[in-house]
């Protein structure tokens, strides 16, 4: 067992959907491999269940979720409620892209702990993460 | 003797007086990182006969003898979401408002060769763009609309040879045959593995189906453009102003000896194809770029593949300016970036331009902010007296000298993808993917350490940014789709859709068969994209990427 501290963050950096604009999650991606993180990248074109799927067997502290194709009020709450319905509630769920202000609250009460518009600066959300996953206790 | 009190008067005197004056501490560099001299003088130019004149190769300043003292360019907004329904109510209102030709943006599961009750289209139907199953959709699409008067770009890639075939037969429900209909379909698929990332089979076999569909228009519709070979998405994904102007006019090329392999006449198919690039905000940058562009693709056709008709020859291009120089932040702002952006455009010589509306870094855009966008190209056009005189920036001295630095940077990567054995096997091997996830993440943390400015983001923020109105898509849409679908299939003969894709994918097994006659009757027959797309799988498999980044 490893002890708090030690362990590295492992990020499952997600793309659900079928858009394929990719440079926003390759490059949070690498900053955060960076940032030194472990980083599992689920390449484009994810279903809500195969990113389920690969947060539990990675095993995985945070998912961040791109959306750039305005299906985020479709596929965010599902991801969330098929993790619950899997038993995982202690992953960080995280979603950045083009999402209009007026549906970040709707996303938030779903359980999305943030939301990160264009324009957001890598390290704000390197230390988001940092910040609020830092208290989960290691398996 | 005494010193004059003048100014200094030679180069040297002036290098010693900018020696001692004081510098801003900015790296002085395009957005693509190509160093910046302080000063350019007639010793940066190229010999003259690479400047020449306008309409005479190789075309630096221009495509056309009269450029836009003949004609301005084509106003051309890219629009669509929805249903066919709200999509061709969308291209009456901007055919009402002055534009001249009409732009199809589809949504993600038709450009990803996905039925609207597909389990990955959830969500998504109508989203970005309009939706089109069927061949009922396409006719909705153009309802009202005499497609032989008006030029019809559908930005589609990987099915594009089904959608053509879906308009084909629209069309010719309005009794209009394929010979009259003029226009573009994107069918640039190289890009997608490169940047856009929109795939339905592994990248022979598209290489063959856009061949086809080449061939096909060589000879059924010589006034359509069959591809238009973009470097738009590219630059999206993060490329440098060189990578988008090199991986473009490599792509472009490859599709010509692919043309010229099939035993076309370079001459039969190169006046139809054209080009879409992105206008950044680095404005002398992407000027250079459009010259650049046209020069070298006026060379490489008359001197590697030998045309001899001077239309082979000639660059003509679309431009976007940069969705992705939007700010979420401020989003008024981008309404100044968009008009600098359709500017460098313009200067550039551009034949057809779209500009982004300030709302889209947060979702598709409103009536109000599309109005917005197609002003700010009228008041380029009416108002600044920039379309005056042909080419006002011809013989600038950074101009020119950035126009041959772009033109040897792409030379350069030209030589690199050659040595990997062509651009299709640089593509297998990921090279132009993994030159653009550099650059982008370079210049993304060269704006998180402050080194480029955004304003609004990293420099001149503002506190509770004004909450823009955005426009809502109805999630009643996504169903009335699925009824439009599941009428159509409930009425057509359930047996002519099964007798065409079984002739389809006989088609598909044969090299060398042309696939488009077998598309066109499975588009009469009713099938949808997704069970076309599907039929072709069943032969050709999928593609599976492996992410680099």
């Amino acid at each position: 067992m490893e002890s708090a501290g030690v362990r590295k963050l492992r990020v499952v950096v997600a793309k659900p959907g079928l858009d394929g604009h990719d440079r926003g999650a390759k490059i949070i991606a690498r900053a955060l491999r960076d940032a030194g993180m472990e980083v599992i990248y689920t390449g484009l074109h994810q279903t809500p269940e195969q990113i389920v799927e690969t947060v539990i067997q990675e095993d995985a502290d945070a998912v961040g979720l791109s959306i750039l194709s305005g299906a985020h009020m479709t596929l965010v709450p599902r991801i969330v409620d098929l993790l619950r319905e899997q038993g995982v509630d202690d992953v960080l769920v995280t979603v950045g892209g083009t999402i209009p202000g007026h549906d970040i609250p709707e996303l938030k009460r779903v359980g999305v702990a943030a939301v990160f518009t264009p324009g957001a600066p890598l390290c704000d959300i390197i230390d988001f993460l940092l910040e609020n996953v830092g208290e989960r206790t290691p398996a | 003797m005494m010193h004059p009190v003048t100014a200094p008067s030679t180069f040297e005197d002036w290098q010693a007086a900018y020696g001692l004056s004081a510098e801003r501490s900015e790296p002085f560099k395009t957005l693509s990182g190509e160093p910046v001299k302080a000063l350019y003088t007639e010793a940066d130019l190229p010999a003259s006969a690479a400047i020449g004149l306008p309409g005479v190769y190789p075309f630096t300043r221009g495509v056309y003898p009269s450029m836009y003292r003949g004609r301005l360019w084509t106003v051309r907004q890219f629009a669509g979401f929805g249903t066919a329904e709200e999509t061709n109510e969308r291209f009456h209102y901007l055919l009402a408002h002055g534009q001249q030709g009409l732009s199809t943006a589809f949504d993600m599961p038709s450009l990803m060769g996905h039925d609207s009750d597909h389990a990955l289209s959830l969500g998504e139907v109508g989203r970005e763009g309009v939706a089109i199953d069927t061949l009922d959709d396409m006719q909705t699409l153009f309802e009202g609309i005499d497609v032989g008067e008006v030029s019809v770009s559908m930005t589609i890639n990987a099915p594009a040879a089904i959608m053509l075939a879906f308009y084909v037969v629209a069309a010719e429900r309005q009794g209009i045959a394929p010979d009259r209909l003029s226009g573009t379909i994107q069918a640039d698929i190289l890009k997608e593995y490169i940047a856009q990332k929109e795939w339905c089979f592994p990248v022979d076999p598209a290489m063959r189906l856009l061949g086809d569909m080449v061939e096909w228009c060589s000879t059924d519709m010589p006034r359509w453009h069959p591809v238009s070979i973009s470097g738009y998405h590219i630059r999206e994904a993060g490329a440098t102003a060189a990578q988008e102007l090199a991986f473009t006019l490599k792509d472009g090329l490859t599709y010509v000896e692919e043309a010229i392999e099939r035993g076309l006449d370079v001459d039969d198919f190169a006046p139809r194809l054209s080009f879409f690039f992105n206008a950044q905000i680095d404005f002398f940058e992407e000027i250079a770029k459009y010259r650049a562009a046209r020069r070298i693709w006026a060379r490489e056709l008359r001197e590697t593949f030998g045309a001899c008709n001077p239309k082979s020859w000639l660059m003509r291009f679309h431009t976007q300016t940069a969705g992705v120089s939007l700010t979420a932040q401020q989003p008024l702002n981008n309404i100044t970036r968009t008009a600098i952006e359709a500017l460098a455009g313009v200067l550039g010589g551009t034949q057809s331009l779209h500009t982004n509306s300030y709302d889209e870094a947060l979702a598709l855009p409103t009536e109000e902010a599309v109005q917005i966008a197609m002003r700010t190209q009228q008041v380029i056009a009416h108002e600044t007296g920039v379309t005056n005189t042909i080419d006002p920036l011809g013989g600038s001295y950074f101009v020119e000298a950035l126009t041959d630095r772009l033109e040897e940077l792409a030379y350069d990567y030209f030589r690199r993808i050659d040595e990997l054995g062509g651009m299709v096997e640089a593509v297998k091997q990921n090279f132009p993917q993994r030159e653009i996830a550099d650059a982008s993440y370079e210049l993304q943390t060269e704006i998180d350490a402050g080194e480029r400015v955004v304003v609004g983001v990293n420099r001149f923020q503002s506190h509770g940014d004004a909450d823009i109105q955005t426009l809502r898509i109805d999630p009643a849409l996504e169903r009335k789709q699925l009824d439009r679908l599941q009428g159509v299939r409930a009425r057509r003969d359930a047996v002519a859709v099964e007798a065409a894709l079984a002739d389809l994918r006989a088609a598909a097994a044969h090299p060398r068969t042309n696939l488009m006659p077998a598309l066109l009757q499975c588009a009469r027959a009713h099938a949808s994209e997704g069970e076309i797309i599907v039929a072709l799988q069943d032969i050709w498999g999928r593609y599976l990427e492996t992410p680099v980044y």
